[in-house]
């Protein structure tokens, strides 16, 4: 069996500098080699571990055979957002891991065909994407659309809300998105850097579904703007809520709100969504710090830590309170982020910010840590080390420690029940103790990109279910 | 696109605009705000909304000119449109019978304080108004203000109208002839600060509305939080108002300095780029 095929990337010490891609994708030979080594098993265990069942061999055989164009048309059969997935998803975790390769040295890099192909279908035909879409709906769905006129509302247009509302327009509802935020994507637009997830990318996976008959209403917070129940007023017959969980968490010590001490959420918005890299072409201000601190040990920290680097850092420091074993981030991602020059200190946690002048931060005070017995989460558990305290000098600390449901929505919405940690409570069939109500994504508990679109499938699924008693 | 209905300028850099809005004007309740953002290349800006009206749809903002954006914003005229404006976000104000309420605002705040007291009017509230500028020239609304209001007091630095010196001069004279049940404050940080210190001394239930720098607007950023009794809280979900007597008033002061070289830059930039030319309107103002 040849070697699997690496994923071509711009040199570590050039691209650290700036915003363009890391991976610079497969060339067409390259697709076809790394394709012509999967075995096409004929019981695939590489599609259970996929949360939208995309037929992965199906698609790889095509590319196999030098047709990428037919290999998008099985990749959005299940899934309507491939070109993000080929390039967020942790397929080392999911498909890759069940590859029959991967026991006996390297799995297919499935991820990476399935980037090729999509990339294909956007690059060569433009808008082919979306006229592609058209075509698909025309032949295919044109008798159900006559026949489901029926109105459903998708709150958030994050991967959940997209996978929902993709396949909704697909079954021919008449399907709208609502965004609280003036552009599309959710955490696809701004929480991934540019790096991993260009902006052109991802509106040309939108303008799919807007040519799948998806309208998209911004600047709407349901909740506030308007309400779940005049949603149902105005005709919707049922509610997809997607809005993720957007609520950072803050560690609760001394200094945290001194100036220049900032969440994930806010740097990476202020960057990703605001184009503060820009300023002053663009009008929102990021601080470019020269010594910056990032907490925490998920991708979001692996993303901060690289932004920092890109707006100029001389040096960044990424603290985490246990070992990189324990590190949600995906290896990649941790690999990445080391060539590029973010320094990682393990089993390290802050206990307190110090201020310097104008109360802003001039270091971060920390404590060593050491690992006892496992928690719930099956990792274990990091205990302090007494008196081991010691001071990482800093100008800009990121936190990067997870985030809460954000709570707006539930609260304003009488009878929607959450669990005590505020996540929205759902049933088998993803639906909410609202009746026509269902939940998915982070704000019910998914917390990956594509477990979110796994469960906005599969409520679409069961909407398309609910949805029998009108017609 | 939200389009500009009317514009008015209340004061020297002080405009009104009304946006039509039909959803943000009929959800809007008294002490929310808005988010807008004028085009592809703008910040994310909240303003406390100055009014609502759900019959025709209308938003109404009153802004000072101070950076780039409110700049920007007082270029445009009644026609021109906007690329987002979003909202009603915030909690909004606690309106129950409290019984006398005096209501305090300077600067800005005196178009902000207008919903709350036609609300605080509505719950049968007895409300005193009392609003400070540094002359009379910068006062502003006072006929609307009057009209809401069950008396309506006015402080100027120069004297040049009201009493001479500061609101809380004046709301100090209100304490000595009535009693207050409440005191609503909004305005510039040190001013409410004044108040609250005030009001804590003869331990008056005081709500002040914070204005800190925000993103997001939605909960999503926390780069509006504020410690309030020990405990940090995010403007934008968990306020604007808070118990003006928690406030950590210091490191919301040291936050809103926070990119203070950055707007001037973006200023200084913008003037120079020759939209905000010698003859542009914003300056004849």
């Amino acid at each position: 069996m040849p070697p699997r095929i690496k994923m071509p990337e711009r040199a570590p010490d050039i691209r650290n500098k700036d915003f363009k891609q890391v991976n610079t994708g497969y060339t067409a030979e390259e697709s076809v080699a790394e394709a012509k080594r999967c075995l096409q098993c004929p019981n695939s265990s590489c599609v259970k571990g996929c949360p939208v069942e995309i037929n992965i061999p199906g698609f790889i055989k095509k590319l196999a055979e030098g047709n990428a164009p037919a290999a998008i048309e099985i990749l959005k059969e299940k899934n309507n957002l491939p070109a993000v997935c080929g390039r967020v998803c942790p397929q080392e975790t999911q498909c890759e891991k069940h590859c029959i390769l991967a026991k006996k040295g390297e799995s297919i890099a499935i991820g990476n065909l399935e980037r090729y192909a999509a990339d294909f279908k956007l690059q060569s035909l433009p808008h082919c994407s979306g006229e592609a879409a058209k075509a698909e709906k025309n032949s295919q769905f044109s008798t159900l659309n006559s026949k489901l006129p029926l109105k459903v509302a998708v709150v958030g247009s994050g991967p959940a809300g997209l996978a929902c509302a993709g396949d909704l327009a697909k079954l021919g509802y008449d399907v709208t998105v609502f965004e609280s935020l003036h552009d599309t994507g959710g955490v696809l637009r701004y929480g991934i850097p540019e790096f991993r997830l260009p902006k052109k990318v991802l509106d040309s996976e939108i303008d799919y579904l807007k040519n799948l008959g998806v309208r998209f209403v911004l600047n709407t917070l349901i909740g506030r703007t308007k309400t779940v129940k005049r949603l149902f007023d105005e005709g919707y017959k049922a509610v997809f809520v997607g809005v993720g969980a957007g609520l950072p968490i803050f560690l609760g010590v001394e200094g945290e709100n001194l100036n220049h001490v900032y969440s994930a959420n806010e740097f990476l918005v202020r960057v990703n969504l605001m184009r503060a890299y820009e300023f002053p072409k663009y009008d929102t201000p990021v601080y470019k710090g020269k010594n910056v601190v990032v907490v925490g040990g998920g991708n979001t920290a692996m993303d901060s830590a690289r932004t920092a680097l890109r707006l100029g850092a001389q040096s960044v420091k990424l603290v985490y309170r246990r070992s990189e074993n324990e590190m949600p981030a995906r290896l990649e991602e941790r690999i990445h982020a080391k060539e590029e020059g973010v320094e990682f200190i393990t089993l390290t946690n802050p206990v307190k910010f110090i201020a310097g002048q104008n109360r802003c931060v001039a270091g971060a005070e920390c404590v060593k840590m050491e690992l006892g017995e496992p928690d719930a989460s099956g990792r274990r558990r990091p205990k302090k080390i007494e008196n081991s305290n010691f001071i990482i000098e800093s100008d800009m600390v990121v936190l990067a420690l997870g985030l809460n449901p954000n709570p707006v929505l539930a609260s304003l919405t009488d009878g929607l029940n959450t669990d005590k940690d505020g996540y929205i409570e759902i049933d088998e069939n993803f639906m909410t103790s609202l009746n026509g109500v269902f939940a998915g994504g982070d704000i019910a508990g998914g917390d990956t990109v594509i477990q979110a679109m796994g469960m906005g499938k599969k409520s679409a699924k069961n909407i398309h279910e609910y949805l029998q008693r009108f017609l | 696109m939200f389009k500009i209905v009317s514009r008015e300028v209340v004061g020297p850099n002080l405009i009104s605009l009304r946006i039509y809005a039909p959803q943000i004007a009929e959800s809007a309740r008294a002490g929310q705000f808005v988010i807008f953002r004028i085009d592809e290349f703008g910040e994310r800006v909240p303003l406390t909304i100055a009014g609502a009206d759900a019959q025709t749809g209308l938003v109404r903002i009153i802004f000072q000119t101070i950076g780039k954006t409110t700049f920007k914003l007082a270029l445009l005229n009644a026609g021109d449109c906007i690329r987002d404006f979003a909202g009603p976000f915030g909690t909004p104000t606690e309106i129950k019978k409290y019984g006398v309420v005096a209501a305090v605002a300077g600067g800005v705040g005196a178009a902000e304080v207008l919903p709350v007291i036609n609300a605080l009017k509505q719950s049968e509230n007895k409300v005193i108004a009392i609003t400070g500028a540094r002359c009379k020239d910068l006062l502003i609304l006072e006929e609307e203000i009057k009209a809401a209001s069950d008396e309506f007091l006015v402080s100027t630095n120069d004297g040049s109208c009201g009493v001479r010196g500061i609101v809380t001069d004046v709301l100090k004279n209100v304490f000595n002839s009535q009693k207050i049940d409440m005191v609503y404050a909004i305005g510039p940080v040190p001013m409410m600060q004044a108040v609250a210190d005030i009001t804590k001394e003869k331990n008056i239930k005081t709500l002040v509305s914070l204005n800190p720098i925000m993103v997001d607007g939605t909960g999503m950023c926390g780069s509006c939080r504020v410690t309030v009794g020990g405990k940090t809280k995010f403007v934008c979900v968990d306020g604007p108002e808070f118990d003006g007597h928690l406030i950590n008033w210091n490191e919301l002061i040291s936050r809103l300095a926070l990119f203070k070289d950055a707007e001037k830059t973006a200023l200084e930039e913008f003037k120079k780029s020759g939209q905000h030319h010698p003859e542009c309107k914003c300056r004849q103002e």
